[in-house]
């Protein structure tokens, strides 16, 4: 399959004499054409600074990146038209409404009369009666749907979101979902950065891994899955673990989850709590979601 | 394609002043004005610059040029400040627009702003005394240049502030005093000897002096000096600002 985007032994250092960070760590791989392709990792691990570059918001120190075969420096007015970028950050231009910033961004990229197209973008993502609306009048929800729209204007080959549903409710995801889902239908590449690892689970055919600016894990979402614990068991209580168990144990709140590979694993596990006498409440034994391979993966890999 | 960029960009950013125009063009032009009737009021009787021109003549092309100048200057400097501060420059970093289309688009919209307060200045000006429009040429040269320069000092101010204050210090420690020592309210020959040496070095004093030269046909140097000085630093600062745009100098980190 005809490769979407390349990153080559990408690095990225910033300047702070003996305080230099270093944000990415020669990290290569390749995105297919057509893929749904997700980018996972802590908080910076990299994500964004990785996007940046793509996107040229930002330089890389040494590497190169390629984007529909257009490399981001040398042959950045290609490359650039190749991708639409949704912003992490709620910004806005608060002088003009809706449909005058898709017109704007449409003319930014040498597109007049791009009319149809911006109906249809609106009408997609639920936003047909606020064209004539000051951005400064909108609520969060509704600048996070512009964003998008605006990332879309030039019908991008590869479409990039940079935590497009953090903080937004449920419709606004499932909206945002349903219209990006219809463009990587039709052809479009798309790379997604999330926190909510259980839509990467969802959407995302493959994924990577970052963690302080390297690759820790690169596969298909089926196969990462399948690689680790493949059970886990689940249940509340208001006990305290003992530290054995503790010790492996992802609590939230009263919910207490815990991997375990096999019946004999659960076994024990459940021996040892009734032997701490602790009170367990719904427990349930089931599939390890992407959630806990991401949490197995990021304790595992220490990086130097 | 890169044609149609840059002008949507330049559209862009005069429609940005244009739909805030009671603050970017009435509140200067009615600035203007109170200058003049207070100079002109307080001055007409006592100073006269050249033989049969009123001091308050003499005042209106000092005023006009002042006006578009510093608003040239604000144009470009406060939209890239604000853009920066509230992070939507980002639209215009992830498009295919060269550093020529920026320059073009920035600067072109400064010298509209710069113009259209200028053209307001002098059209309520009318009112307090007949303009003189000798040599109408000059106007338009050191208008357009004028609004040029200091719409591109503008841009580099925008690129290389972080905050708000610091285009505003740009502001109030450059652009201000070289245009008020530039003669916008005197002519440097009523000067002693020192300070006219100085106001030489000022390339303010040439568009003011080159400007008043389209109004009454007359100035304290020859206008082709004047032309060779601001045409000269007009080059010199779009150079500088087109070499900023071209490394994303404090745009791409």
């Amino acid at each position: 399959m005809p490769v979407a985007v390349v990153f080559d032994q990408v690095a990225k250092s910033y300047a702070g004499g003996r305080d230099a960070v270093r944000a990415l760590d020669g990290v290569s791989f390749n995105i297919e054409q057509g893929e749904f392709f997700g980018l996972l990792g802590p908080n910076g691990a990299g994500k964004t600074t990785l996007i940046s570059v793509l996107a040229g918001l930002t330089r890389a120190s040494s590497g190169r990146v390629t984007v529909m075969g257009h490399d981001v420096v040398r042959d950045y007015a290609a490359a650039r038209k190749s991708i639409g970028v949704v912003p992490q950050e709620l910004v806005f231009d608060p002088f003009f409404s809706v449909r005058e910033c898709l017109e704007l961004q449409s003319g930014y990229f040498g597109i007049r009369h791009n009319g149809a197209w911006i109906d249809e973008l609106l009408a997609g993502l639920g936003l047909a009666d606020k064209g004539r609306v000051n951005m400064r009048q909108l609520s969060g929800g509704m600048k996070r749907r512009v964003l998008v729209a605006q990332a879309l204007v030039h019908k991008p080959p590869v479409i990039v979101l940079d935590e497009p549903t953090a903080g937004v409710d449920v419709e606004l995801r499932q909206t945002l979902w349903g219209f990006i889902a219809n463009l990587n239908k039709q052809g479009h590449t798309v790379l997604l950065t999330t926190h909510y690892l259980e839509e990467a689970e969802a959407l995302c055919g493959r994924i990577a891994m970052l963690k302080q600016g390297r690759v820790v894990a690169l596969d298909r979402t089926a196969n990462l899955l399948a690689g680790t614990a493949s059970t886990m068991l689940r249940f509340k209580t208001d006990g305290a673990l003992p530290p054995a168990v503790a010790a492996q144990a992802r609590v939230t709140g009263r919910r207490v989850q815990i991997a375990a590979h096999d019946a004999a694993e659960v076994e024990t596990l459940l021996g040892e709590l009734r032997h701490a006498g602790v009170k367990v409440e719904d427990l349930e034994i089931g599939r390890a979601d992407l959630e806990d391979v991401f949490l197995e993966i990021m304790q595992r890999e220490t990086v130097a | 394609m890169r044609l149609a960029g840059a002008r949507t960009l330049f559209d862009k950013e005069v429609l940005r002043f244009w739909k805030v125009s009671v603050q970017t063009v009435a509140a200067p032009v009615l600035t203007a004005v109170l200058y003049l009737l207070i100079f002109g009021h307080v001055l007409e009787d006592h100073v006269q610059v050249f033989p049969g021109v009123g001091y308050t003549s003499f005042l209106i092309p000092g005023l006009v040029m002042m006006s578009v100048l510093q608003n040239a200057y604000a144009n470009s400097s406060s939209s890239l400040i604000q853009s920066k501060v509230t992070g939507n420059l980002v639209f215009l970093l992830v498009t295919p627009l060269s550093h020529w289309a920026w320059f073009a688009a920035y600067v072109g919209a400064s010298v509209v702003r710069g113009l259209a307060v200028g053209a307001g200045v002098l059209a309520v000006t009318v009112w307090f005394a007949p303009p003189h429009l000798e040599e109408p040429g000059w106007i338009i040269v050191f208008a357009l240049l004028g609004a040029g320069m200091l719409g591109t000092l503008g841009l580099i101010a925008g690129l290389w502030a972080e905050k708000f204050d610091q285009t505003a210090a740009f502001q109030n420690f450059i652009i201000m005093p070289m245009t008020f020592l530039s003669g916008v309210f005197y002519s440097v020959h009523s000067l002693p000897p020192f300070w006219q040496a100085v106001s030489h070095l000022n390339p303010f004093f040439y568009m003011i002096d080159g400007f008043r030269r389209g109004f009454f046909g007359a100035s304290d140097v020859s206008p082709w000096l004047s032309l060779a000085v601001v045409g000269g630093s007009f080059l010199a600062v779009s150079a500088l600002a087109l070499r900023l745009l071209a490394r994303g100098y404090k745009l791409r980190t």
